[in-house]
């Protein structure tokens, strides 16, 4: 595994990777294998998760097709050297910030969306000009295996790798050096991930799970809400890492949302919901098992809902959708708040007041208000969690400043060497008012800045070499304008003050 | 450590309330920590001059008015960096709203170093402040005297059941980690850094460590000697080469280092005076331990210049030293301390090659009248940052993001990158209950048609992918 990533490291030295065109041609690439070989793919996540065609592609495929559009169109952008604001002794000189790559980042994928979460990373990672390994996880297989086979067929093999395996692997695999490590995934191994990190100082990007809290406010068009939450949660079985984990709703609107979630579902899977081919399945027999138990001595409403405690010990990550009745919207705003921030926070309500409040009074990664899941399909929006949901966001730029280090720059000419006397030992009390004066203040129009600069540099020249006693007068350059001459005095004598 | 429970239990609870989230209360506290920094001027003066032997010239430019003007900075564009952030839609939510909302993220606690003990405490600060945070602030337990003013005076000045100041050594810190913290604000040395992340990830806390390296400087054979020196003499000499991004060693040819020398010599013997020791402007070592360890590094190579060192005074000359192994203590770890290597290498390749065969460090420079040479040694290379012809002056410029990668640090901050390191950017989109037969589409049942539409509108947005 060291010598894999010595490999990776060692192309990724040879500079390869970083000219623009050829991280578009990777780019390309890996658009045509998804073009291409999309029944391919489609098979595995079928295969993985009893995925049907049209969720495979509007939940995977799609996400990841858009990314690769995204930074085709915006490559040049977003890797150009953006120029800063400069103050009065840089106002001469080149200061901008150069967005670098880091080197060779790992990304570690979840089993539950198992193709797009480690393409629209490796999308990101590409197009900020590293070498990438992409450890996929094991419990999705065929997806796995997939990649394993896919990949080296359409970029680069020796600066992109996938490297399959259980446990044993990642654990070796995190002990090697990396310069990014994403991982996705739960809280447990998250905190293992970037304690590895933690021995050679890399940078992480932590995208974790909780419980998605989803409020019910009485003033909403409950058919719409609950056809939207319905959706949003028994999408993928249960097993998206921003469903809406639990419902807080006033006791009142119980018995109807329950209804209406069962009316739903029928019309989703119909009555036999087993045999709908668009409802996926369990990962494993383990989470199976887990899920299986969390419904024991619960009282079920119907299907899989429950109301009582021993949901919350864990994020659900199943088609087990709890209600929990609340007294108004502060209880349910306390509730929130006893508990770790969550990945996503839903509001349903049409009183707009009501939903600011709820986003003001709590915290989460991301809010989508009446609605379940959408913030995740804007990518100009930030895709991350906060506190144990996860640290760091992707998507969009936010995937290529992650991957990118963002290098501030500031380009000097040998020339000009007088005005350094200022700061030059040995001090006196005026050096260090002057001093102030040139590093710290702030003028509000550029051209200002530039003229006093060059009329307060060359008379400063003078005072200085006069100041020690030089024989030499530098010949200042007077101003031609009587205007400008009127406005040097002012701030001459202003300065003086200083 | 019951105090200390007690102190984290009080400052979260008082985060909890909301207290620290309005503008005005951010505002009053920004504002007070400037009248901290007017009011204790003297004293903070005499207490860096304790410490380090600042001379007021130094402790004016890199840690009192730089404060000031980060405080400053933060007064004027508080409500802007705290305005939510409006974001271009996608096709399924053109009439949505969609905005990022910057949140504060709770109790954060900074960890502040001796080099530039005020400056290093205050302007995280005013970024934890300005965000909306509780902190708690760390200083440095080996510049006692400005430890001793954090810890006795500016208490004073800010809301005391939202800001607190923790002393003690690497014992109390150890203790102080096992907590919770929603941010950890690091700077200090990558060793401690590591334990610093570790104790974080038990928490699944962020971090932004601001560590150190050995920051390179090429010259060229094509510049000013004089000039040369005198830039990299003043930035290196400033606070007796206590500083995370002075230039550490210099590579240049053999030609080169015998112009720069004398030149060198020049510099130093203006500065400084003939006898540096008596000179006011030259600080001192922090204490014996970095003392014990620099006038270790004396004996690696030949001593050029300087060389001399007082115990009593915990005085080292301002040293330059020829003839340096590669394999030699001095270059093996971060100097911090009034001693410049000089190394030779037979071209710029030699010299890229050297640089990139280590760590990245936390500033890289490089010296040359030709801008090409300037500007390749930039690309061939990585650093938190980059200067040409000059020494850490990108630092004074709060419009850039000042940080490390690799082995010198993660994460940045001044101006509003501190505004953005102390906050959460949570992303946000309302959508309406209205408009839902668009939604539609995406409800099962499926049928091949529901395929086709997706694929559609999939297509005209991937052309560019399908024109190879």
């Amino acid at each position: 595994m060291e010598r894999q990533v010595q490999r990776l490291r060692q192309a990724f030295r040879s500079g390869r990777s970083r000219p623009l065109r050829f991280r578009q041609q990777q780019l390309e690439g890996l658009c045509r294998m998804v073009q291409e070989r999309e029944k391919d793919i489609v098979e595995a996540l079928a295969a993985d998760l009893s995925k049907s065609a049209l969720n495979a592609y509007s939940h995977e495929i799609i996400s990841i097709l858009g990314e690769i559009d995204f930074m085709l169109r915006n490559l040049s952008d977003l890797a150009s050297a953006k120029p800063a604001k400069k103050n009065l002794l840089t106002m001469m000189d080149e200061v901008y910030v150069q967005p670098e790559p880091l080197g060779v980042v790992l990304i570690i994928g979840a089993w539950n969306y198992p193709f797009v979460l480690t393409m629209q990373p490796l999308v990101g990672a590409i197009a900020a000009g590293n070498a990438v390994i992409v450890k996929p996880s094991e419990l999705s297989e065929n997806t796995a295996k997939l990649l394993a086979k896919l990949l080296p067929q359409y970029v680069d093999q020796d600066l992109y790798a996938v490297i399959n395996g259980g446990v044993e692997e990642t654990t070796e695999l995190l002990k090697q050096r990396f310069d990014h490590i994403l991982y996705t995934g739960n809280t447990a191994v998250g905190k293992i991930v970037m304690e590895a990190a933690a021995k050679h100082l890399t940078p992480v990007t932590l995208e974790l799970g909780g419980k998605s809290p989803c409020y019910i406010d009485k003033d909403c068009d409950l058919d719409v809400a609950c056809r939207r939450i319905t959706w949003g949660k028994y999408m993928n079985c249960g097993q998206t890492c921003i469903a809406p984990d639990y419902v807080l709703c006033e006791a009142s609107l119980q018995d109807q949302i329950v209804q209406k979630i069962k009316e739903t579902v029928k019309d989703f899977y119909g009555e036999n919901i087993k045999a709908s081919p668009d409802y996926e399945r369990i990962i494993n027999l383990r989470h199976f098992k887990r899920i299986h138990s969390l419904l024991e001595g619960q009282k079920i409403a119907f299907g899989g809902e429950t109301d009582e405690a021993t949901c919350y010990i864990e994020e659900i990550f199943g088609p087990i959708l709890p209600i929990v009745p609340v007294k108004n919207v502060d209880e349910a705003i306390n509730f929130i708040n006893d508990r770790e921030k969550p990945l996503a926070l839903y509001v349903f309500s049409r009183n707009n007041k009501l939903i600011k409040r709820m986003i003001d009074e709590t915290s989460s990664g991301g809010v989508t208000g009446n609605d379940v899941i959408m913030h995740f399909t804007v990518n100009s929006l930030p895709f991350g969690g906060v506190g144990s949901s996860g640290m760091g966001a992707y998507h969009g730029k936010y995937s290529f400043d992650t991957f990118s280090h963002q290098r501030p720059c500031l380009l000097k000419s040998l020339k000009g060497e007088s005005v350094n006397k200022l700061r030059y030992p040995p001090n006196s009390q005026s050096k260090v008012s002057w001093a102030k004066f040139f590093l710290l203040k702030q003028f509000k129009k550029e051209k200002l800045q530039l003229l006093l600069l060059m009329f307060v540099g060359v008379v400063t020249a003078v005072v200085v070499k006069v100041n020690q006693s030089s024989v030499v007068v530098t010949k200042a350059k007077w101003p031609r304008k009587p205007k400008l001459l009127q406005e040097f005095a002012d701030f001459w004598s202003k300065s003086l003050k200083l | 450590m019951d105090s200390l429970e007690a102190t984290l239990r009080q400052l979260r609870e008082a985060f909890n309330t909301g207290r620290t989230r309005p503008a005005e209360f951010r505002v009053a506290q920004l504002q007070s920590l400037g009248r901290f920094l007017r009011d204790n001027r003297q004293l903070l003066q005499d207490a860096l001059a304790e410490d380090l032997r600042k001379s007021v010239f130094e402790s004016e430019v890199s840690e009192i008015a730089i404060s000031q003007a980060e405080v400053d900075l933060a007064l004027r564009s508080l409500r802007s960096w705290m305005k939510d952030k409006r974001v271009r839609k996608n096709l399924a939510t053109q009439l949505d709203s969609a905005f990022i909302r910057k949140e504060p993220l709770g109790l954060v606690l900074i960890i502040a170093p001796w080099n530039y003990p005020l400056n290093l405490m205050l302007v995280p600060l005013v970024g934890a402040i300005a965000a909306g945070n509780c902190v708690v602030l760390k200083p440095s337990e080996a510049s006692k005297s400005i430890e001793k003013v954090l810890a006795e005076v500016l208490p004073r000045y800010l809301d005391q059941s939202c800001f607190a100041v923790v002393l003690g050594g690497p014992q109390e810190t150890g203790q102080l980690l096992e907590h919770r913290f929603d941010y950890i604000f690091f700077t200090g040395n990558p060793q401690v850094g590591k334990i610093v992340m570790a104790a974080a990830a038990k928490h699944l806390t962020p971090i932004t460590l601001e560590l150190g390296g050995k920051n390179p400087c090429y010259v060229d054979d094509n510049c000013d000697p004089q000039t040369v020196a005198n830039r990299v003499a003043w930035f290196r000499y400033f606070n007796a080469g206590q500083t995370c991004v002075a230039p550490d060693y210099i590579l240049c040819s053999q030609e080169m280092q015998e112009r720069l020398l004398p030149a060198l010599q020049s510099a130093i013997l203006r500065f400084y005076g003939d006898d540096p020791k008596t000179s006011p402007n030259l600080g001192r070592v922090i204490n014996q331990k970095h003392f014990k360890r620099l006038q270790g590094l004396l004996d690696c190579g030949r001593v050029a210049i300087g060389g001399q060192s007082d115990e009593s005074d915990l005085y080292i000359a301002p040293t330059v030293l020829v003839d340096v192994q590669e394999m030699e203590p001095v270059m093996q770890e971060e100097i911090f301390g009034p001693i410049l290597p000089l190394l030779t290498v037979r071209s710029l390749d030699e010299a890229i090659d050297f640089i990139n065969r280590r760590e990245k460090p936390l500033a890289l420079y490089a010296f040359s009248k030709r801008s090409q040479v300037v500007k390749e040694v930039l690309a061939r290379t990585s650093s938190g940052g980059f200067c040409g012809n000059d020494g850490f002056m990108h630092m004074t410029l709060s419009s850039l993001p000042f940080g490390g990668v690799g082995n010198s640090g993660m994460g940045s901050y001044h101006g509003k990158f501190s505004f953005d390191t102390f906050s959460h950017h949570r992303a946000c989109l309302l959508r309406s209950p209205r408009m839902e037969k668009i939604n539609d589409l995406r409800y099962p049942p499926y049928s091949p048609r529901n395929l086709r539409v997706l694929r559609v509108a999939m297509e005209e947005r991937c052309c560019s992918c399908t024109l190879l």
